[in-house]
């Protein structure tokens, strides 16, 4: 009896149509580029693709453990680890955006007279401006690491506030701070709650933020929807999804550039 | 402020425009928190009376630890479920993950020690009135206990209310085994997060209103089932 009730219980909720899950970084989901493109991707394949939003350290350890069917994130060094460990058989890129310097319209840093996106940092730890980081090993987290690097500063002390959490949470800590803080376009335009806040730096190739594509591997976890995988690569990589990807706008601006081959 | 009133507007919106989204978000929020309740109640509740009428040598300890477990972080059990219910770890072939199963599993773990905690406290007080009339009348030990459920029942609706309530409301161990998936696992306490995430404050505040008010609604229904807080009863 009680077995029957339990069985009754778990089966109708694990029951599933043809699906797909995915797991992307906070940035891809907070950019509303993935309302565009799962209802079509589910129209034109009839796949339905699950997205499991988190940051991209936690999104390549699910993948590691079979636990998602694909891997959608951007940080390349991991990403090229995580081929070299079997757990996906290759990368491939999708489309990029673009990180920007967001910080106070005051600009204390002097930001608006920087040359390059090193010379952007220099300034904020020159100033000792307060500035806020991801912390999270996030893709977005790496990157602002290898710009740290990049410009040959260790940033520490009281003015470097590392936030360990997810892109609008910092974009809200940094707000509050009045401090500068790395993020993506996309998620900096669909923000919600700018106060006072603009963007301070921008446009520099090293901010470029590559986006890929990584099917889990199914010799590897045998359980992994690796058809459906297949299937929303093709569609990821078609002419329509260049069409709905350059054409994605928000507040007038184009956020992604399709460059898959 | 402002974001306050925006939130109370948006509340009111979504409540007046019977959004499909939230009817969803909301109708999966009580689906997993009521299911996990039940479950819960049916292993806390006699095992609270058990622990009243029952003397037996780690009685102590075995409080100690229920009382200690009520604590526990929600992200712990969550991060300990997932590492169950994953692909790779013991559980993975039951392909749990991600469900609302799974949310429900996390939950129960998290409100079976406080709904445990609460019926041994209000059992045991009520053991001491019971006892020498339930020994004399010789009952066995599971008619003591069951008396005393039945006898018991007003304090028994706070366990079962106070772990609603900490279920409602939990977000660290469902997000994590969950995925915060939108038309799968997509809770109100999850919506919020995503919103309070992407500074949509004011649809978030809309959310937690929402959520608060179904809280009371239950609440009050339940009082009205047991027919508890009432002129000469309460």
């Amino acid at each position: 009896m009680i077995r029957a009730l339990l069985l009754a219980l778990l089966l109708p909720l694990s029951a599933q149509a043809d699906t797909l899950r995915m797991a992307v970084t906070t940035s891809f989901e907070n950019s509303g580029l993935a309302e565009v493109l799962l209802p079509r991707i589910a129209a034109d394949t009839g796949v339905e693709v699950q997205l499991v939003v988190v940051g991209t350290g936690q999104a390549l350890r699910l993948g590691a453990a079979g636990d998602v069917d694909a891997v959608l994130v951007h940080a390349r060094a991991a990403e090229e680890a995580f081929v070299a460990e079997g757990h996906a058989p290759y990368r491939r890129p999708i489309m990029y955006n673009d990180f920007v310097l967001v910080g106070p319209a005051s600009d204390p840093a002097d930001l608006a007279r920087a040359t390059d996106a090193a010379d952007a940092l220099a300034r904020i730890a020159a100033t000792r401006a307060p500035f806020v980081s991801r912390g999270d090993d996030s893709g977005t987290h790496q990157a602002e690491l290898a710009l740290w690097n990049a410009a040959g500063i260790t940033p520490d002390g009281p003015w470097y506030r590392p936030v360990g959490a997810g892109m609008g949470a910092a974009l809200n800590t940094a707000v509050g701070m009045g401090a500068y803080v790395l993020a993506d376009r996309a998620s900096w335009l669909n923000f919600g709650n700018r106060g006072g806040m603009a963007i301070a730096f921008e446009g520099d190739p090293a901010l470029f933020n590559q986006y890929s594509f990584l099917p889990i591997d199914p010799a590897r976890h045998p359980t992994v929807n690796a058809p459906a995988a297949a299937v929303v690569e093709s569609w990821l990589t078609s002419d329509t999804a260049r069409q709905v990807i350059d054409g994605y706008r928000v507040a007038g601006q184009q956020l992604f550039t399709f460059n898959a081959e | 402020m402002t974001d306050l009133l925006a939130g109370l507007r948006e509340a009111l919106r979504l409540i007046v425009t019977l959004d499909a989204d939230l009817i969803e978000i909301t109708a999966r929020s009580l689906q997993v928190t009521l299911t996990a309740l039940l479950i819960a109640c049916a292993i806390g509740l006699p095992l609270g009376g058990w622990l009243a009428v029952r003397r037996f040598r780690f009685r102590r300890a075995v409080i100690a630890v229920l009382n200690a477990l009520i604590g526990l972080p929600p992200v712990v059990v969550g991060l300990v479920v997932y590492l169950l219910l994953s692909r790779s770890g013991p559980l993975g072939v039951l392909g749990l993950l991600f469900t609302p199963t799974a949310m429900i599993i996390a939950q129960v773990v998290i409100i079976t020690p406080l709904i445990a905690s609460i019926a041994h406290q209000a059992m045991r007080d009520l053991w001491a009135d019971y006892h020498d009339l339930l020994i004399s009348m010789n009952a066995t030990r599971w008619q003591r206990v069951t008396t005393l459920l039945i006898d018991g029942r007003r304090a028994l609706l706070t366990a079962a209310l106070a772990g609603f309530g900490r279920a409602i409301g939990e977000v660290g161990a469902i997000m994590i085994v969950g995925g915060n998936i939108d038309g799968a696992t997509r809770v109100l306490t999850t919506a919020i997060a995503l919103e309070t995430g992407r500074g949509n404050f004011a649809l978030a505040v809309g959310l937690g209103l929402i959520l608060i008010t179904i809280a009371l609604l239950v609440s009050g229904a339940s009082h009205w089932a047991l027919r508890t807080e009432r002129r000469s009863l309460w």
